[in-house]
Parts: structure tokens; C-alpha cells; sequence
């Protein structure tokens, strides 16, 4: 285990983990506490704008990301995980704007003391993916294992912000990490070459047709290649497989009932967490498949 | 019928050199019209430009078809282009600029939902300091299409049960310096 | 008896340079300035200094004016200071009494505000005047030189300029990297955009090296050291053991059979690893020298010493011998030829084509393989997995023109994916597909050669493809390779399912160019490739006097344009040779000897190798024929009794206190 991981992590949840994405939070706060690191959530954090401020101001975006490393900074020497990959992007975009272009740093540094508050100066922003494959460590989550996954072969679904640009989380075409901890764990995961392709974002929710379509063609080709169920590490992601499959089944007349997790929930089953603790009960599709695998029988919960 | 023809007074080259000059927008006048944004783009099946013929508009300076395209307001930001275009364009940003530039002339589509959406967020977010999915799924629909309130009924009931979407609204303690710091310019 | 002080009489010269000086700098104020400082007896403005009328003055100056020293204020010395002191020389003054200032690259061309621009000429003129006085004559050292060649790398560039040389009457050595001579094109089936083919056209001219008289192939070997200066170079070259003595191998091949391992399962270097080979092997039917080779990687004697080395028996001849150490040869020449050629780019660093993960995704210099009838399916094209293509995409640039890979355009590719078009087509009868981002097609007959390919039914579409993967959208797809790409001639994005995707790698500075540029002290441009010494007017020669360049170590070409590179090449190489010496600029350190403490600070310093110690006088001496003029040793002598001409003190110091005067 490396030195940041004893020290623990600053963690900013972002809006969505609060609410759609919650399962997201409730796993990864029962993991990392089976993992023995502290997380403290950032005080008093704001939203990091997403997609949407970036499109209508980029200023004010880029002030709402500044205000967050802030605060982040006034608590030194912890990196700060950004769970959502839209808040690590865009936490990790301000940081590249305000340092690259004079001109985006003056207008935040002029926004910042209008609001009496200090310029941030460096912090490190993680993903909890990059955290868990190079801080804690395939080895290390091996040792802690304390069931066998019975839910059958995984896609491993990377999405787009999370390894795009401002990214040092892994490749932006062929990222690997998830399938490396995957398969470290004995889970079998498939070629998925859709991986990174986006899940069209909060376009399901304003051009549903489209949106939908495009969840459409990575659930197909995920069922095609033989996954059993997708595990994300987005709250986006998530929501866009796992909501709308109904929909999608109705409109193709294809059927799709597939679990869609996220990356702590499968790894915190595997180390002995419980499913309440893990929200399994939050997922939308795929139900019956998760009551099949997940089991808790008495022999499994002594280890707990 | 429709003339296909564009004339060149209709094209100002220097708007295009504007956008050129914004941040993340250096590169522009780089491309070499390969496609790889567009092949490489979700979104690009449904747009009435691809990506690659966006930018070309910019660079030729017709400012009209550039701000008032569909496209900017489908790209879903994934930065696909951005990551293979092999010039190095931030495309992606170069689509923020251009919306940016599109709600600044309200020259967007009308009852296209997603600059709305964006609109809603914004102001969310501003008042709040944090987003309520709840809020923006409600004001989005009322705004974009009331009929929709229907066929969101199955997600939003889904989300429900699951404890996934809460009309609560959370704010954050110091939202009143947050709004200074987003306030408009006039101080500087 | 001290010399009569003589009066010092300056020309001073100012070009216009047409407007390149004129156009920034008042010449007429700069020529005014000059008449009036100390010493100058005449100072002129003139159009043109480099034409004929312009050295005329000159010397008709030095006649008229008894003028002893001249000064002329123009371009860069690189251009033009042999012309100036030339026209000195034939004023009848020794033409070191002359002093070139630029006042172009370093003034007009650089400054906005004409003011300062003609401020800093008069400046850099009044140095030069200053420092001018005290030039002294002297004289340039002629050196003879030594009429051998050395010729690295034995691809057609390297054979070619090998074979003009050898040609010629002079000794070559040629040194080649790998087991056999003939670089990628040996490896090629047919030549665009002819479609001639590469083995008729090669072999002979590889046999030709072979046993030509007057060439010594060395081939496993590589140079592993390099000395002394133009015309006089001591190499030395390292031969790697291939444990088959190649003066009593004939290439009988009985060897091969012989060996322990009965199935050939080593992936062929020269088949691009489609084809297997041996431990023992010889690389191709052609191979020259043809000779077979044991690869220590693989053989069992070698990395174990456990075999029951069955070759060695086969052999009749006893040319197999396991004794072999790596052995130093020294060879003196007077001129040599780099010829190291390309590498290709590694498509793996391009991982949205797929390559090694689909295993129907090819490399274009796998193709020219399995299009070859020598090949490793003797020119069927037929797929790993053993199915015959029925669609091929073959997709241009891959590598090439791109930030994060290689920003340069290849040259080659364009027309060499027409070819593999044509010739898939001819051979498997699949329909082709071209993705391209522009066509590029400028050489005799190469467009052309794109319209016989549009007449042959080839699909172009104009894009660069995205990305090549095996997900399914529609029925169709099941089973293929799906290439996703803008049609940017349509302005859609297309799916095209194909069975073979074909990558137009582009070329590249192969791996160890930085250690071979180490090696001949020559330059690499930013993308890695070897930098001539002027892209036009000198595009085979180095900044190193001596070392000529061709073929693609310089940048990517395609055959004919190598073979004339390699040509005018080898056309240096004599013309240097055949001058029978060289002249080597004045401007070397020595040592005042009653001064020298014989602290030998300065023997370590010189990165020129040129300073030894002399034990018996206990002094440091310089050898004039390697001092390049670079000064080191001149600042670092803690008792000053380094001297360089040209920058004696008293003429840098007067140069200093000449630009200041005026500040
Ligand atoms: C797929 C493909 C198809 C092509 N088809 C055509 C075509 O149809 N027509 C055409 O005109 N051109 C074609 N070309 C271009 C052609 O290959 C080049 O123009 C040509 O090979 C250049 O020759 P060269 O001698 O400069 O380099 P190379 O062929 O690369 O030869 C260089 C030689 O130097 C040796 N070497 C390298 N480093 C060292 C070292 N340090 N010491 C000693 N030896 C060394 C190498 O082993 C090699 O033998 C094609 C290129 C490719 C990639
Ligand atoms: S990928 Fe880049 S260079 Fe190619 S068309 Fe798009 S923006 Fe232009
Ligand atoms: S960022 Fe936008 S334009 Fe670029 S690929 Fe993604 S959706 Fe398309």
C-alpha cells in the first residue's frame, strides 16, 4: 500500500453521487473503509459546473472548479478523489486552463477575490480507479479477498471523461486498468472495444432517441461479446445503461436485462462487504440476476 | 428551389480568426480536414455538420451555419475528437466556444432542449452551489416539451424507488460567496 | 630589427543586397559612418558585392588605394566569405587581411525599426574595422587525402553509391547491419509506379558488390568508431560472429537441413515474422553475401552448449564455427557515405487500427511478403487465419501526419498503398478499399499511376479512418472487421466491414539514430532524420566535411529518388578524393611553448582529440590538422599560452571596444 493511501483521501462526491449516482458513494465509502483508508469529504464543495457551464461560461466554469481546490488546499498533503469522471475531468481541466492560459488565470484569480477567497495552489485530483491500481494495488486487494464472484463474466466499461485529455488515469482508446483489478480478482472480463465510447451523456435525458440509441449499441455489444453484466466507474455511465433498458428493449425489440454496477460494488462484494452496505438494492435492471449472485450465506458473513 | 452557393461576403474570415484566439481554440487553423473527429465522434450520425465540417465553417468564416448548427449542441463533450484528432485540435472546446458564442447571440435552435437544459443548470447551480437532478429534469421538461413529463415517468418512478432522485434541494452554506465570485465582471 | 609600422588602409564595403539589407538598413548612412572612423581609406555602398562588378571594386581598390585591409558588410560568411576573401586574394592582399560582417541574417532580416537595424550595422561595422587591424596573414594548410570510401548501410542507397565508387577505381568498404545486403527493398515484390520487380532489378546489383573488386562487404557488422577528420578518417568496424566462416560457406544450405530443430519455428526477420526459419538459416534465396547465419538467440549450442550441433557434421566444408568472437577491424578512408535508411513505424502505437489485437490487421510491409512470390504463401494472400479477403481496406498515413506520433508526411506511402491495392486485387480478387487524407502523387508518372487504379475499380475514400474494430451494428458486419470513417467527399461517417485491414505504416528515424549521429558527429532535424547541410543547395552533404548522406536516413523517399541521392553521393565522395587533398581553415589554436607550464589542463578539454602531451619537453602540443578552431583549451589555459588566429586576443578585444564605441 503506497503512503497517499495511508494518509487517505480528500473526496469530492459531486452532485450526482448524492442523488442517481448514490450506489456509487455507498459502495465506494464501505470499500475504501474494508481497505482501511480514511476518506474526508471536502467541506462545504460546490458543483464542478459539468458539461453544461462549460457551454455557457467558461469563466464561471472554471470559478466553480477553483473554488473546490480551494478548499481542497486548505487541508495540504492529501490528493483529492474525484469519483465522477465528469468532476475529475473538469476539476482537472481548471487546473490545466488556469496554468496554461494567462488570460483564463486572471479572469479566476479576479473571480476568486471578488468572493474573498484564496487562488488554489496545487493539488493532486485522483480518480478512484487510478487510486485503487496504483495506490492500493492488485496484490493488496487479492490478499483481502474473501468471496469469489459468482456473477459471471464482466464488461468493463471505462466511458469517456474519465480517460480522455487533463487524464493520467490510462490509455484514452484501450484502457486496461479495470480489466487488470478485474481479472487479478479471478472475474472474467470480455474484449470490450467499446470501453471507452460515451454513453451520450445528458443527451438521454435531452434527445432521448439518440441518447438512447447509443446505450443501445454498447449494451448490444457488450450482451454480443458475452458479458453478464457491465461495471462503470461513472455515475453517468451508470445511470444511462441501468435506466433506460426498458425503453431500449421496447424500441429494438431486443431484450436487455443487465445488471450495471459500479467498480467498488463488485470489488467490495469480493472483499466481504455487505450487499445493503454496497446498495446492490439501488440498481434498476437486472435484479434477479443480482439476488442469484449475491449470497450471503452465514460462513461468508463471519468474515465480515 | 434553394440556391447552393455560398458567396464570399457572407463569410467573415476574421470571426473566425476571433475564435481562433480563444483559449483551447489555438489550433483551429491546423486541420487538415482528415475526418478522424467526425469518424471518431457518437454524436456525429445525428448532426447536421460533422465535426470536421465545423470547422471548416469557422475557418472560412461563416459564422451563421457555424453557431446556428445542430451539432454544437449535440456533441456530448466525451472528447473523443480531441484525444485522436491528430492535429491536435481541441475540438471539443472549440464546440464549448461555439455554444458559448451561439446562447451569447441566442442564435440557437429554439426548443432544442440540450442549450436549455445547459440554461437551467447554470442557473441551478448559481443560486444553489449544487445541482438538483430532480429541479433541472422538472424545469427541463416543462420548458422543452410538456408532453414528456409522460414517457420520463417510467425512469423518474424507477429512480424513485431506488432512492435515486429526491426533490430535496441541498445548498451549500457559503452559497453567497460563491455567487460573488460568479457574478459578472463589473467588479473588475 | 623591429618592422616599419605600416599604415593601415581600410576598404569598407556595405551591400544592398537588392532590398534583403537595404530595404531595413540606411546603407548610404552605414558607408558614410565607415568613412569617417579611423583608418578607413575608402568606404563604398554597392547593389550587389557578391557580383562580378562588386569584386572588382575591390580589387581595383586595393590597386588604386593601396588598401591593406577590407571590410565588407552583407550576408552570412556561410555564403559568402570564400567569394570576399578570393577577390581580396586577388588584389594581390593575403585574404585573411579581410573581415565579413553580417549584417543581414543578423540585422535587416531580424530588426522591425529601421533606426536601430542601421544603428547595429554601423555598430557591427565600426567592430570590425577595430578588429581588422590587427588581422595577420595567413595561410590554409593543405592535407592529402586518403582515396578509400566507407559506405554504412547496404540498402539500395547504400549499394548504389558502394557500386558508382567502386566504379570509379576507388576502394569501398561497405559495413551492413544485418546478415544480408539489400534493405526494405529486397523485401518488396514489385516497384512503383512502374510495377517492375524489385528482385530483377536489385539482385543483380547486389551480386554485383559481391564480387566486385574493388569492394569489401562486411555484412553482420557495424562501425563502432569513428576518427579524425575529412580526407582522413580511421574506423573501426565490429564484425559480429555468425558462426559460418564466410570464406568456406558456399550456401549450400545442407545445414539448415541438418539442424536439431526439424520444423522451422522462428519468425523470419525478413518475412516480417510471417514466414519461420531456423536457428541456422540464411534470410532469403538471395541473400548476399549467401551465406547462412546462426542467430545466438535461438540456437541451442550457442545458449546452452548442449546440442549435438548436427550442422556442424552436415558441413563437408567445415565452415561452421562456434569459435567465432566479435572481432575489431581498422580501416582508414578518406570520405564517407551514410546510408542507414528508415524504419517503419510501429503500428502498435496507433492502437484504434487494432494492430495485434485483430489478428487480419497487417502492416504494409507485411502485404509486400504475402504478395511476393517468394514469400512466405509464395504471393497468396491469404489471412492468418487462413480465409481468403474478399475486402481489404488499406488505410494511408498511419503514424505519419500526426502531433503525437510522426508529424511528417511519409512521401512514399500514397503511392505504395496504390500498389498493394493493385496487387491484392490481382492476387486474391477482393475488393479494395483506399482511405486517404490527401492524395499525393507528384512524381513521373505517379498520378498516372492513381488514375490506372481509379480505372481498376479501387474504392477511394477520402478520410482518415478512425478507428478498425469487430463490433456489430448490422448483420452484415458479423464476423468482419468494421473500419469506421468519415467519407469527407460525402460528409458522412461510414461503416465499411472488410476482412482485412491493410496499415500504410509511414518512415522513421530508425531507433539508434541518435548514437549513430553521435558516431559521425553529424545532425539530426527535429524529427530524428539526418540533416543535410543546406536543403537545397547542399542536400547531401553534413556540417562534418566528408560525411555524405543518402536515401532515407536523410527522410523518407521513394527508390528513383534515392538511387539519385546515393548517386550524387558518391559524386562528392570523388569529387573530394579526386582533389587529392583539402585545405583546412586557418583558424586552429596553438601553444606559445616558452609560455606552456605543462599542466596539461587542456589535453582532456579538446573534445577533438587534437592536444597531446609531449613527455620529453614536458609541453602540450596541438595538432593543426584536427583542431577545429572551437576554442576551449584557448579560454581554460590557466597561464594564457593558448593562441588561436583569427581570435587573438588583441582582435577580440579591439572587435568589443569597436561595437561599444558608439553606445
Ligand atoms: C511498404 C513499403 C513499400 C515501398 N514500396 C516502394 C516502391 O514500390 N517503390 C519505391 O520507389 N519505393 C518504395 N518504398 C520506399 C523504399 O523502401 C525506400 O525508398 C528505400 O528502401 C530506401 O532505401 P535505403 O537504402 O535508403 O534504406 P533501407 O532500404 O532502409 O536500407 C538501409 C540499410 O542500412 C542498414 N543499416 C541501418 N542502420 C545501420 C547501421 N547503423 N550500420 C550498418 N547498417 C545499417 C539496414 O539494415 C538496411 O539494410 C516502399 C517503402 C515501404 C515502407
Ligand atoms: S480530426 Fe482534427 S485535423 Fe482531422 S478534420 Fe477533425 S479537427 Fe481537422
Ligand atoms: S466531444 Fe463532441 S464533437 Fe467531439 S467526439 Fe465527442 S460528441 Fe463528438
Amino acid at each position: 500500500m503506497s503512503n497517499e493511501s495511508e494518509k487517505g483521501y480528500l473526496y469530492f462526491p459531486g452532485c450526482s453521487l448524492k442523488s442517481t449516482g448514490r450506489a456509487y458513494e455507498e459502495s465506494l465509502l464501505e470499500l475504501f473503509r474494508l481497505l482501511d483508508i480514511p476518506l474526508q469529504e471536502l467541506d462545504d464543495w460546490n458543483c464542478c459546473g459539468a458539461t453544461s457551464y462549460m457551454g455557457i461560461d467558461e469563466e464561471a466554469a472554471f470559478v466553480l472548479g477553483a473554488r473546490n481546490l480551494s478548499i481542497a488546499c486548505q487541508t495540504p498533503g492529501r490528493d483529492l478523489m474525484a469519483p465522477c469522471s465528469a468532476c475529475y475531468m473538469v476539476l482537472r481541466k481548471t487546473q490545466d486552463y488556469t496554468s496554461k492560459y494567462p488570460q483564463v488565470r486572471r479572469e479566476v484569480e479576479a473571480a476568486m477575490k471578488r468572493a474573498d477567497l484564496p487562488m488554489p495552489g496545487q493539488v493532486k485530483i485522483r480518480h478512484p480507479l487510478e487510486i485503487l491500481y496504483h495506490d492500493v494495488g492488485a496484490e493488496r486487494l487479492k490478499n483481502l479477498k474473501k468471496r469469489n464472484w459468482l456473477g459471471g463474466t464482466i464488461a468493463c466499461y471505462y466511458g469517456c471523461q474519465a480517460v480522455r485529455p487533463y487524464s493520467d488515469v490510462d490509455d484514452a482508446y484501450n484502457p486496461v486498468k479495470m480489466d487488470e483489478l478485474l481479472r487479478a480478482m479471478g472475474v472474467q472480463t470480455i474484449d470490450y472495444c467499446l470501453k471507452t465510447k460515451c454513453c451520450a451523456g445528458v443527451l438521454t435525458g435531452t434527445v432521448p432517441p439518440v441518447g438512447r440509441r447509443v446505450n443501445y449499441i454498447l449494451l448490444k455489444e457488450a450482451v454480443r461479446k458475452g458479458a453478464q453484466a457491465v461495471v462503470t466507474i461513472c455515475p453517468l455511465c451508470q445511470i444511462n445503461l441501468d435506466a433506460y433498458q426498458k425503453e431500449i428493449s421496447a424500441e429494438s425489440g431486443e431484450r436487455f436485462d443487465i445488471p450495471i454496477l459500479y467498480l467498488p460494488q463488485v470489488l467490495g462484494w469480493m472483499l466481504g462487504g455487505r450487499k445493503k452496505e454496497l446498495a446492490f438494492h439501488r440498481c434498476i435492471a437486472g435484479r434477479r440476476y443480482l439476488n442469484e449472485w449475491l449470497r450471503e450465506t452465514k460462513e461468508e458473513e463471519a468474515y465480515v | 428551389m434553394e440556391r447552393q452557393i455560398r458567396y464570399q461576403r457572407e463569410a467573415r474570415p476574421a470571426w473566425g480568426a476571433e475564435i481562433a484566439k480563444l483559449p483551447g481554440c489555438e489550433r483551429l487553423y491546423s486541420c487538415i480536414q482528415c475526418g478522424t473527429c467526425s469518424g471518431t465522434c457518437p454524436m456525429s450520425l445525428y448532426m447536421d455538420y460533422t465535426p470536421r465540417r465545423v470547422i471548416a465553417l469557422i475557418r472560412e468564416g461563416f459564422y451563421k451555419d457555424a453557431l446556428s448548427c445542430r451539432t454544437i449542441w449535440l456533441c456530448a463533450s466525451c472528447y473523443s475528437c480531441s484525444s485522436r484528432c491528430p492535429q491536435d485540435i481541441k475540438v471539443t472546446d472549440i464546440m464549448y466556444a461555439l455554444k458559448r458564442e451561439a446562447i451569447k447571440r441566442k442564435v440557437y435552435p429554439s426548443r432544442f432542449p440540450t442549450p436549455v437544459l445547459a440554461r437551467e443548470f447554470y442557473r441551478l447551480v448559481k443560486m444553489f452551489g449544487r445541482n438538483s437532478e430532480f429541479l433541472l429534469v422538472f424545469l427541463l421538461t416543462l420548458k422543452t416539451n410538456p408532453l414528456g413529463f409522460l414517457t420520463m415517468a417510467r425512469t423518474g418512478i424507477a429512480l424513485l424507488l431506488t432512492g435515486r432522485l429526491s426533490p430535496k434541494v441541498e445548498m451549500i452554506r457559503d452559497a453567497a460567496r460563491l455567487r460573488k465570485a460568479l457574478e459578472p465582471k463589473e467588479v473588475a | 630589427m623591429s618592422k616599419p609600422v605600416e599604415e593601415i588602409r581600410i576598404g569598407v564595403y556595405v551591400c544592398h543586397c537588392g532590398t534583403n539589407i537595404a530595404g531595413m538598413v540606411d546603407v548610404k548612412n552605414v558607408a558614410d559612418f565607415a568613412s569617417r572612423l579611423p583608418g578607413v581609406t575608402v568606404s563604398r555602398e554597392y547593389k550587389y558585392m557578391c557580383s562580378d562588378p562588386g569584386q572588382e571594386l575591390i580589387r581595383q581598390d586595393i590597386k588604386e588605394h593601396r588598401l591593406n585591409r577590407i571590410v565588407v558588410a552583407s550576408c552570412s560568411p556561410l555564403l559568402h566569405e570564400e567569394t570576399f576573401r578570393a577577390a581580396t586574394a586577388k588584389g594581390g592582399l593575403n585574404p585573411f587581411f579581410f573581415h565579413l560582417v553580417n549584417i543581414r541574417e543578423h540585422d535587416s532580416w531580424v530588426h522591425e525599426n529601421r533606426q536601430d537595424a542601421t544603428a547595429k550595422a554601423n555598430a557591427l561595422v565600426h567592430a570590425a574595422v577595430e578588429r581588422v587591424r590587427s588581422h595577420k596573414a595567413l595561410t590554409k594548410k593543405q592535407v592529402p587525402v586518403n582515396p578509400a570510401v566507407l559506405v554504412v548501410g547496404g540498402g539500395i542507397a547504400g549499394i548504389h553509391a558502394a557500386l558508382t565508387l567502386a566504379n570509379a577505381g576507388k576502394k569501398v568498404y561497405l559495413v551492413e547491419r544485418e546478415p544480408t545486403i539489400g534493405g526494405h527493398m529486397a523485401k518488396f515484390d514489385k516497384t512503383f509506379p512502374t510495377l517492375d520487380c524489385a528482385a530483377c532489378i536489385l539482385t543483380p546489383k547486389m551480386s554485383s558488390v559481391k564480387s566486385h573488386k574493388n569492394i569489401t562487404l562486411w555484412s553482420y557488422s557495424e562501425v563502432s568508431r569513428i576518427e579524425g577528420y575529412v580526407g582522413n578518417f580511421e574506423v573501426t568496424v565490429r564484425r559480429q560472429p555468425r558462426y559460418v566462416r564466410e570464406d568456406l560457406c558456399v550456401g549450400c544450405m545442407e545445414c539448415i537441413d541438418a539442424c536439431v530443430f526439424k520444423e522451422a519455428k522462428f519468425p523470419n526477420e525478413f518475412d516480417e515474422g510471417l514466414g519461420k526459419r531456423k536457428p541456422i538459416y540464411v534470410p532469403f534465396p538471395q541473400a548476399t553475401p549467401k551465406v547462412a547465419v546462426i542467430d545466438p538467440d535461438r540456437c541451442l549450442n550457442v545458449k546452452t552448449g548442449k546440442c549435438k550441433k548436427s550442422c556442424v557434421a552436415s558441413c563437408d566444408r567445415g565452415a561452421i564455427d562456434f569459435t567465432q568472437k566479435p572481432e575489431d577491424r581498422q580501416i582508414k578512408v578518406g570520405a564517407v557515405v551514410v546510408a542507414t535508411g528508415f524504419k517503419a513505424f510501429d503500428a502498435k502505437r496507433s492502437p484504434q487500427y487494432g494492430y495485434g489485437v485483430y489478428p487480419n490487421v497487417y502492416t504494409s510491409l507485411e502485404v509486400e511478403r504475402l504478395v511476393n512470390a517468394s514469400g512466405p504463401t509464395s504471393g497468396e494472400v491469404v489471412l492468418r487465419d487462413g480465409r481468403h479477403p474478399k475486402t481489404v481496406g488499406i488505410i494511408h498515413c498511419v503514424g505519419s501526419r500526426e502531433e503525437h506520433t510522426n508529424r511528417w508526411c511519409s512521401r512514399v506511402c500514397c503511392m505504395y498503398s496504390l500498389k498493394l491495392a493493385h496487387l491484392v486485387k490481382e492476387h486474391s480478387g477482393a475488393e479494395v478499399f483506399n482511405f486517404y487524407i490527401d492524395m499525393r502523387t507528384p512524381g513521373k508518372s505517379f498520378e498516372e499511376f492513381y488514375q490506372k487504379l481509379l480505372k481498376e475499380g479501387v474504392h477511394f475514400v477520402r478520410g482518415k479512418v478512425a478507428e478498425v474494430n469487430d463490433w456489430v451494428l448490422d448483420p452484415s458486419e458479423q464476423g468482419k472487421l468494421v473500419i469506421r470513417v468519415e467519407d469527407t467527399l460525402l460528409g458522412t461517417v461510414r461503416r465499411i466491414p472488410v476482412d482485412m485491414v491493410v496499415l500504410g505504416v509511414g518512415l522513421e528515424p530508425h531507433a539508434d539514430a541518435q548514437e549513430v549521429r553521435r558516431l559521425f558527429n553529424i545532425s539530426c532535424g527535429t524529427e530524428g532524420f539526418f540533416l543535410e547541410r543546406h536543403p537545397k543547395l547542399a542536400p547531401v552533404n553534413t556540417f562534418t566535411d566528408g560525411i555524405f548522406l543518402a536515401g532515407c536516413c536523410q527522410g523518407p523517399k521513394d527508390i528513383p529518388d534515392t538511387v539519385a541521392q546515393a548517386g550524387a553521393a558518391a559524386a562528392e565522395a570523388l569529387a573530394l578524393i579526386d582533389s587529392g587533398h583539402v585545405e583546412l581553415e586557418p583558424n586552429t589554436a596553438y601553444i606559445v611553448e616558452e609560455e606552456c607550464s605543462g599542466c596539461k589542463s587542456c589535453v582532456p578539454l579538446c573534445p577533438y582529440k587534437a592536444i597531446s602531451y609531449v613527455e620529453d619537453k614536458k609541453k602540450a602540443v596541438i595538432n593543426e590538422a584536427l583542431c577545429k578552431g572551437c576554442g576551449t583549451c584557448v579560454g581554460a589555459c590557466p597561464s594564457s599560452s593558448i593562441k588561436q588566429n583569427l581570435f587573438e586576443d588583441e582582435q577580440v578585444f579591439s572587435e568589443i571596444r569597436g561595437v561599444l564605441a558608439d553606445v
